[in-house]
């Protein structure tokens, strides 16, 4: 069996599970640990992994599973839920409940799940590109990194950094063109 | 074809200008070649929607040192069982 490189297991998936997970539970500690849940029982069940389906996908299968295991949990504590209404002050008491009520101008829901979807094909498309183009790409477009700082990381001149940052985004254009726009 | 700019140049400027790193002489040269030059037109608009659709998708990260974490337990557990 081939030897399993957690490392890069971490840095190609994490950010993907992250962004599929965060807006399911809607909590940054407890998405930290289904990813890290779903990673482990990843290597525990790797003989099961047939190579029908991409890697990516195979975890996400494992990660639905633990959100609903956690939703399971969760609702078995149901017995014990209070809702509790703090009133803004004290002139505010006797308000209609509903007046307290999120506000329908907000985002919607919907539009929370474009976003997610959108961010998925986004991480899809950048695991296309060679590793390197993907991580100086993800740093410099979405973690916001300068261009010196990454110049020092990687050992690299900015017109080298610049030359994978150009293919890189050329990539993606194709890349998002094929899979999201049409 | 040579407007203000060699087209490779403005190709350049298009890519620092999506992060913000051409300066406004930069930007200047190539707004004047991208009224000239179609080729160069269409490859700023796509590059300027990537900005755009990347930074509208919001998507989120976790820190480096997040990221060691979930290394570190991984590697533990295959530590725990080598032949895996």
């Amino acid at each position: 069996m081939e030897l399993l490189n957690p490392d890069q297991w971490v840095e190609k998936y994490a950010d993907y599970l992250y962004n599929y997970t965060i807006v399911r539970v809607n909590d940054h500690i407890v998405a930290q640990d289904l990813i890290s849940e779903t990673f482990l029982a990843g290597l525990r069940s790797k003989k099961n992994f047939k190579g029908e389906a991409t890697e990516r996908t195979w975890l996400i299968s494992i990660l639905k599973r633990k959100i609903i295991d956690y939703y399971r949990k969760i609702n078995s504590k149901k017995g014990k839920a209070e809702v509790h209404i703090t009133y803004r002050d004290d002139d505010a008491e006797g308000d209609w409940l509903e007046e307290n009520a999120a506000d329908p101008f907000d985002k919607t829901a919907e539009d929370r799940m474009e976003n997610e979807e959108l961010g998925l094909a986004i991480l899809e498309c950048l695991d296309k590109l060679n590793e390197k183009q993907a991580t100086i790409f993800k740093k410099k477009t979405i973690e916001n990194f300068d261009t010196e700082a990454l110049c020092k990381e990687y050992n690299i001149t900015p017109s080298n950094l610049w030359v994978i940052i150009h293919r890189a985004r050329k990539s993606m254009v194709e890349c998002l063109e094929k899979n999201w726009f049409n | 074809m040579k407007f203000f700019l060699e087209c490779d140049k403005a190709v350049h400027v298009c890519d620092k200008s999506q992060y913000n790193e051409a300066s406004f002489f930069e930007k200047l040269m190539l707004k004047l070649h991208i009224l000239m030059c179609k080729l160069c037109r269409g490859h700023t608009k796509r590059n300027s929607k990537l900005t755009k659709t990347i930074k509208s998708a919001n998507i989120k990260t976790l820190r480096p040192e997040e990221k060691q974490q979930l290394k570190t337990r991984l590697r533990q557990e295959i530590d725990k069982d080598p032949q895996s």
